[in-house]
């Protein structure tokens, strides 16, 4: 098959496997389950198959519809980041459809829950591959869909509908902006089409690009939880953990990253979007960070990690190495998978979330044990372990981009985040996987079934070894969107500078460790003295969302209800009672006894006679 | 042929409105006949659209005629007053008739089952057909006095409807209906003499090609059909008969009400008012594009405080046709395409929104969504089409409600200048509060533990009846959102010839 089919194919395979799964019966789990893993399995060949081929970057055409005298087209873009971003999306997706039949084995509501993934899949492929910015958008909104109908799967859970609603509405308030964005660009070029839009860009007014900059980096920071529209992504933790899995490597918070380095040049010269974009980033790294210190919750440590670790991925882009951002990208997405299955395993067999409940899962669970060990180690970026080499890339851009001083701030944060990683990540592991279990379900666990093992044992296949693809011949400009005209990067950088981050990376390990060692059945977190409630709670910005935005708007929404009612319809039920009453009125004159009658009858004729004497009078 | 069958599409239901006479059985299958047949006509009469196919796109020739019927009937009514019997279809009327043909029919079809409480079900079906006739007339008319005629025909049937067969305040309901609308129907009157006396002519195709009208005609024509138009749309703040309406009409009634009666006004806007008196239009532009947002803001605000399910799908509608009056509010070829097809989706996905809403309704007794919960845990099919179809209206790409909504706000955009670009970035917002109420909606009613209204009924199964009324438009919400060329298709030329007419 060549790639023009191949490209459209993409989305197209988890899409019709998304449409037959919705009208299955609720009961046929099996068909449902293998549908799904069909789904994932055909993206991801697809994919693969793409990657392959796929050396210069080709474009399909075709109109979709013309609205007035714009144009929308519906066609593929791939270069081969694309491509290996697709496969990435096809790895993880079919490990969670595999994992999910397992996870969700008495679940009585399956069929529409892979079919919901395999949808999810799908608007991500095609945001992968979208050539034109309405299509684009089509997945983009997908996603968010399908992210809020995942969150509230778990019926027995009271929170999870409110965490649905948040995830979606969060997102959406930053889609405003990309919606805005998008118009603006679109109306400006005289089309949606990327290569279209992205050619008229030098011709466009200083003011617009930047607005249009500045409007679709809203959007990127609600997909992609970067402050202060990161909310949602803690409390997405409602939904099933293969569900955050998805969500976390993959998909959503993906794709706000990746289509930065898709719209780049929209960025360069949208000056200062990308110092806007780099602060959100610095923050964004520090908050999650800090964050994922002092959770209890196995699931927010990783969900707020993956916060921070975005924040790298967005730091990257704002120092100029988009290439180096994808590369976080992908490896992330392997070790970012692969914690949260192991930690789903983990839930499944101890039966709680809280870690205070877990310990010593080491000798009980050896394959999710190590396999998490491999995970973690990429996370904090342990030589030679994939996320080292990415997250060095990501330092070594800022250390070596001279731009002003964003690059300087961005170094800093980005070492101080290696540190405070480090320590939640050992954190995490000490208190999941040593010392003495505490709780009943965490001294009786064992490996789960194969279907929950094999993935997770295989995703630490890229986790360990997806780094040393930054020595491939190449890969740097494979990453590198193609019309981009940036100086080629080098992703592997061994040298004196390494030694910083490891520095930091061993001290926040030896502290995490100290601290836990004093008493092993107590949280190090204890250690965090006033500090704890704060970054428990991520410096309270759920409250000031809730007091700025959510109450405000409820507020005005219950009063403009109340004036539609009084007011505008007060006016018309006003007249329409007045009318009645004013009749009702003239009804009761003209229902007078006799003599007011007779009287009334004669004053009449009185003054009908003085009229008609007066105008006889007169002519 | 083509002429019969557009005598035809406006026959056969005035025919089968004639079921009335029989009993009551026999009389809803005979109606719903000639409800299919008349919706078989309609999609025929499509074949004679183009003769290169339905998706081929010709831009208009420059100084081409807005109306060009591809089909049309002129035959002599009044010859003493010079009124003449002049229908006709083209592409911006085209999606109109079938969208009113299909829900007629599958009102007809959900009525052969279901006869809701208050009369006789083929006195319902009878009175839908003549509703329909109305309809049909009014987005066929091609004389002004006749749409004026159609216009009204359909209002009493629909004050019947209602006050027979609605809820428990029904009678003021469908009196506020029809004593508003009539106040709107006045000013269509004098508005519609107004243009007749001035032009010496009823004909809208040669009013519409040529500008006979002085600008001070134009202004007062454009201000009285507009004003006319706003009330039937509704427009804020001229909408409150809408919610009552709504509320206590009949399943079928709501569905008619809001998935084609609505409608009626904003085809007016574009054909009559627009067309006949491009000036005026011009001058009152920004006005009805501030109103159009205002409605967009207060319907979704007024829904997020909502607390009675039909209510809040009434009012639903307040901010969808915002979007639809703001599209016309901009007079540029994308604008009035938007408009167009956010009418067919909002008449689609509102239909389908009333029909589940009456579903709910009809099982559990109330709509109060404090009561309501859990929906999900009783039946999981009626609580996910009740997703899909909140979530087609509330503009997901890919559905059908998406191309009005965004293509709106990017024909504000596209007229430019600070006015127009404030109007596209409120109603942008606008988009985000209606995610906003109708996920309030759905977890209120869906999510959660079965209240104990909800967990009261025995049986809640779909049936038969509502899956054959529900399933065409979860399709065309989908097809459209998919291919918006089935409804973009045929427009264009027309389109792009009104919007010639109006630019200076």
């Amino acid at each position: 098959m060549s790639v023009d089919v191949l490209g459209p194919l993409l989305p197209v395979v988890p899409l019709v496997a998304a449409l037959s799964g919705f009208v299955l019966p609720l009961r046929s789990k099996n068909a449902a389950a293998l549908l799904g893993i069909a789904g994932a399995t055909g993206a991801l060949v697809v994919a693969i198959l793409l990657a392959v081929r796929v050396d210069e970057p080709f474009e399909t055409v075709v109109e979709w519809v013309q609205i007035g005298n714009l144009s929308v087209t519906a066609g593929v873009r791939i270069d081969s980041a694309a491509a290996l971003v697709a496969v990435a999306v096809g790895v993880v997706a079919l490990a969670v459809q595999v994992y999910s039949t397992a996870y969700l084995h008495d679940d009585d509501r399956y069929p529409p829950y892979a079919a919901q993934i395999s949808l999810f899949t799908a608007a991500m492929l095609l945001v992968v591959v979208a050539g034109d910015l309405i299509l684009l958008l089509v997945g983009w909104e997908i996603m968010g869909i399908c992210s809020y109908l995942l969150i509230g799967h778990d019926r027995r859970l009271p929170e999870a509908p409110a965490a649905a609603v948040k995830a979606f509405l969060v997102t959406r308030v930053g889609d405003i902006g990309f919606l805005l964005g998008i118009v603006l660009l679109g109306v400006n070029a005289g089309s949606f089409w990327i290569t279209q839009v992205l050619a008229a860009l030098p011709g466009l007014p200083a003011a617009t690009v930047t607005a249009a900059a500045l409007l679709l980096l809203a959007g990127v920071a609600g997909k992609s939880a970067q402050f202060p529209l990161h909310t949602w992504l803690p409390d997405a933790m409602a939904g099933p953990t293969p569900i955050s899995a998805l969500i976390h490597a993959a998909t959503m918070v993906a794709a706000g990253i990746y289509v930065v380095t898709r719209l780049y040049p929209v960025f360069v010269l949208g000056d200062p979007s990308l110092t806007v974009l780099g602060i959100m980033a610095v923050v964004t790294v520090l908050i999650g960070a800090l964050a994922a210190t002092a959770q209890d919750d196995i699931k927010r440590v990783l969900a707020w990690s993956t916060v921070s670790q975005i924040g790298y991925m967005a730091a990257a882009l704002a120092v100029g190495a988009p290439a180096v951002a994808l590369f976080h990208l992908l490896t992330h997405a392997a070790f970012k998978a692969l914690l949260f299955l192991g930690a789903g395993s983990i839930i499944h067999e101890v039966g709680s979330n809280s870690m205070s409940a877990m310990g010593g899962l080491r000798r009980r669970m050896p394959a999710t044990f190590w396999s998490m060990t491999i995970g973690l180690g990429a996370l904090i970026g342990l030589p030679p372990l994939a996320g080292f080499w990415s997250k060095d890339a990501v330092l070594h851009a800022a250390s070596s981009s001279s731009a002003g001083w964003l690059p300087d701030v961005v170094y800093g944060v980005g070492l101080a985040g290696v540190l405070v990683t480090a320590w939640y990540a050992g954190r995490l592991w000490l208190r999941t996987f040593f010392g003495a279990p505490r709780s009943p379900g965490a001294s009786s666990a064992h490996e789960p079934s194969w279907p929950m093992t094999v993935p997770v044992v295989v995703l630490a296949v890229p986790s360990a070894l997806l780094g040393l693809l930054a020595f491939a011949d190449g890969f740097g400009s494979r990453l590198t969107p193609f019309v981009v005209d940036l100086p080629e990067v080098s992703l592997s950088h061994l040298g004196a500078e390494t030694a910083a981050p490891l520095a930091l990376l061993a001290v926040g390990l030896v502290l995490v460790w100290v601290l836990w060692r004093r008493d092993a059945a107590r949280d190090p977190a204890r250690f965090l003295g006033p500090l704890r409630s704060t970054f428990d709670n991520a410096f309270w910005l759920d409250n000031v969302q809730d007091r700025l935005v959510v109450r405000p708007v409820r507020a005005l929404a219950r009063r403009v209800s109340t004036a539609d009612q009084r007011v505008v319809d007060g006016a018309v039920e006003g007249t329409g009672q007045g009318t009645a009453d004013a009749g009702d009125v003239l009804a009761a004159w003209h229902r007078a006894g006799l003599p007011r009658a007779a009287t009334a009858l004669l004053a009449g004729v009185l003054l009908f006679a003085f009229a008609a004497a007066l105008y006889g009078s007169a002519t | 042929m083509s002429e019969a069958l557009l005598v035809a599409v406006l026959a056969l239901p005035a025919v089968g409105a004639l079921g009335a006479l029989f009993p009551d059985r026999a009389g809803r299958l005979f109606g719903t006949v000639f409800a299919a047949l008349a919706f078989v006509a309609s999609l025929l009469l499509g074949a004679y659209s183009h003769t290169t196919g339905w998706f081929s796109y010709t831009p208009a020739a420059s100084g081409a005629p807005p109306i060009v019927p591809w089909t049309s009937v002129d035959a002599s009514w009044v010859p003493a007053l010079d009124l003449r019997l002049h229908f006709g279809v083209d592409g911006v009327s085209y999606p109109l008739v079938v969208l009113t043909t299909l829900l007629t029919l599958l009102c007809c079809l959900y009525t052969w089952w279901h006869v809701p409480a208050g009369g006789r079900g083929s006195t319902l079906v009878a009175l839908l057909l003549v509703v329909e006739v109305g309809m049909l007339g009014t987005f066929l008319a091609l004389d002004l006095v006749l749409f004026f005629v159609f216009f009204e025909v359909v209002l009493l049937p629909m004050y019947a409807v209602i006050a027979g067969w609605g809820g428990e305040r029904r009678r003021h309901a469908a009196r506020k209906f029809a004593l508003y609308t009539l106040f709107g129907s006045v000013l269509l009157l004098v508005g519609v003499f107004t243009v007749v006396a001035a032009a010496g002519t009823a004909d809208l195709v040669t009013l519409t090609s040529s500008t006979v009208l002085t600008r001070n005609t134009q202004l007062a024509a454009f201000a009285l059909l507009a004003i006319a138009f706003a009330v039937k749309s509704p427009l804020w703040p001229l909408h409150t008969w809408l919610p009552d309406a709504h509320t206590q009409a009949p399943t079928v009634g709501s569905v008619l009400l809001a998935g084609v009666l609505l409608k009626m006004g904003t085809y007016g806007l574009i054909r009559v008012a627009v067309g006949v008196a491009p000036e005026g239009a011009r001058w009152a532009a920004p006005l009805l594009g501030a109103l159009a947002v205002a409605a967009i803001l207060v319907g979704c605000l007024v829904c997020l405080a909502q607390t009675e399910l039909k209510r809040l799908i009434a009012y639903s509608s307040v901010g969808h046709m915002g979007f639809v009056l703001l599209g016309v509010a901009t007079l540029t070829a994308t604008g009035i395409q938007a408009a167009l097809i956010g009418n067919v989706a909002h008449g689609i996905i509102t239909g389908l929104l009333f029909f589940l809403a009456g579903a709910v309704k009809d099982r559990f007794h109330t709509g109060d969504l404090a009561v309501l919960g859990g929906l999900r845990e009783r039946s999981p099919w009626l609580s996910g089409l009740l997703a899909f179809a909140a979530i087609a209206s509330l503009g997901l790409p890919g559905l059908a409600g998406f191309w009005g909504e965004a293509f709106a706000v990017v024909a504000a955009f596209e007229r430019g200048g600070a006015g127009w670009i404030t109007l596209g970035v409120l109603a942008a917002i606008g988009g985000a509060l209606t995610a906003a109420y109708f996920l309030r909606m759905l977890r209120k009613v869906t999510h959660g533990a079965a209240s104990p209204a909800v967990a009261a009924p025995p049986a809640v199964r779909l049936s038969g009846a509502e899956l054959v009324a529900w399933s065409p438009l979860v399709v065309l919400a989908l097809l459209v959102g998919l291919v918006p060329a089935v409804v973009l298709g045929l427009s264009a030329a027309p389109v792009q010839s009104l919007v010639e007419a109006v630019t200076p």
